[in-house]
């Protein structure tokens, strides 16, 4: 494997091309549903980052609140810009996980679970940290089932030919 | 950040090697060896180590007290002490008053001025207390997985560094390449793919 610094800055697009194609796709609902378990759903959240590095110095687009529209994010991918932080929200069932992930790092900021039990005594102390850690691995699995989903198709032959100009065409839609 | 806090900023890790056996022993010996003491140097700026996650303010390493189920569950700490730009700055100025008024000179060297600097910022970091920040990690072994709670560049680096020094074993940070070409089960042709990738443009 390459040295971890440098395969961080060589590699940094595959996040935001990553968030950029999962916006794509949540949006297009093209066929999520099938990535997880039934009963869940993944939506974007209420924050939106996006960048453009394509001139001089970098612009940033920040889309924030709970039903904002996004057509400003589309505007700016349609100049060149990349998705480098997307808020997420994850349901299953009545549960509920918000996170919010970094495109180059996937970094996850910001991350609540569905309420654990409470820790009352020295005794429910393990029983919590193990529940917490359970929810937190259900939404790492969402996210990777996700990235997964993603790589497939990025590492294929169809992806120039077939899934890029989908996103081109829902970016100009 | 605590794992039980309601929101958490998390980083991943895998934990690139193979480690002695017992593992539990082991873990729980090298936790003791590098876990946080206090510090003794009353001079020094900065004293990290490994805590409890429970008792982060007395650790306690003892038997198997960091396994929770499958998982071991500990915590970094890093206690630093911090001192204002403007209280050095009010310090030295009486001193240098004080310095100035003694030798009845109208003013200090350069190499004066520096002296009395290093000397108010040893009386300053002596006299105040140092702020511990502690850091919960959760280390799945037989995943070779690891979650630090927190996603700030200089704790990720300390314990990037500490867990080096302690268990021999490198972290490597999971971030989408290195997710991609460690954690996400590539065949070969996929993975030789992922490292001539190039970035595609969306733009028309």
């Amino acid at each position: 494997m390459l040295d971890v610094a440098v395969s961080y800055n060589r590699y940094k697009f595959i996040g935001h091309e990553f968030l950029t194609w999962l916006w794509f796709a949540i949006e297009e609902d093209q066929g999520l549903d099938q990535v997880f378990e039934p009963s869940t759903s993944v939506d974007i959240g209420n924050r939106l980052v996006l960048e453009n590095r394509k001139r001089e110095a970098k612009e940033t687009v920040t889309i924030k609140g709970d039903d904002a529209g996004l057509e400003e994010g589309r505007l700016a991918l349609s100049k060149g810009a990349v998705v480098s932080e997307m808020n997420i929200v994850c349901r299953r069932g009545d549960q509920q996980w918000q996170v919010t992930l970094k495109a180059e790092s996937f970094h996850m900021t910001g991350l609540r679970c569905p309420p654990t039990g409470p820790v009352e005594t020295g005794a429910d102390l393990e029983g919590a940290v193990l529940e917490k850690i359970f929810l937190c691995d259900q939404l790492i699995g969402v996210v990777d089932s996700l990235f997964s989903t993603f790589l497939q198709k990025r590492l294929s032959h169809g992806w120039q030919d077939r899934e890029v100009p989908k996103v081109k065409r829902w970016i100009v839609a | 950040m605590g794992i039980l806090s309601n929101s958490v900023s998390l980083t991943r890790y895998r934990v690139d090697g193979e480690l002695e056996e017992p593992i539990v022993d082991m873990i729980s010996r090298r936790l003791k060896r590098y876990a946080i003491s206090g510090i003794t140097d009353e001079t020094s700026e900065k004293l990290s180590g490994w805590t409890s996650f429970d008792t982060p303010f007395q650790p306690n390493f003892e038997g198997s007290s960091f396994v929770v189920g499958e998982y071991f569950v500990f915590a970094l700490r890093i206690d630093k002490k911090t001192l204002s730009p403007k209280t050095v700055k009010k310090y030295c100025a009486v001193e240098e008053a004080k310095r100035l008024a003694e030798t009845g000179r109208e003013y200090l060297s350069r190499q004066e001025r520096e002296m009395i600097e290093d000397q108010v910022v040893n009386m300053l970091m002596m006299r105040i207390p140092a702020m511990p920040n502690v850091y919960d990690l959760v280390w799945n072994y037989e995943q070779s997985c690891l979650w630090f709670f927190s996603t700030l560049k200089a704790a990720n680096e300390e314990l990037e560094s500490l867990f080096l020094k302690t268990f021999k074993v490198p972290l490597v940070r999971l971030f989408p390449y290195t997710l991609a070409d460690l954690a996400m089960g590539l065949a070969d042709r996929d993975r030789d793919s992922l490292h001539n990738l190039a970035s595609t443009s969306f733009l028309e």
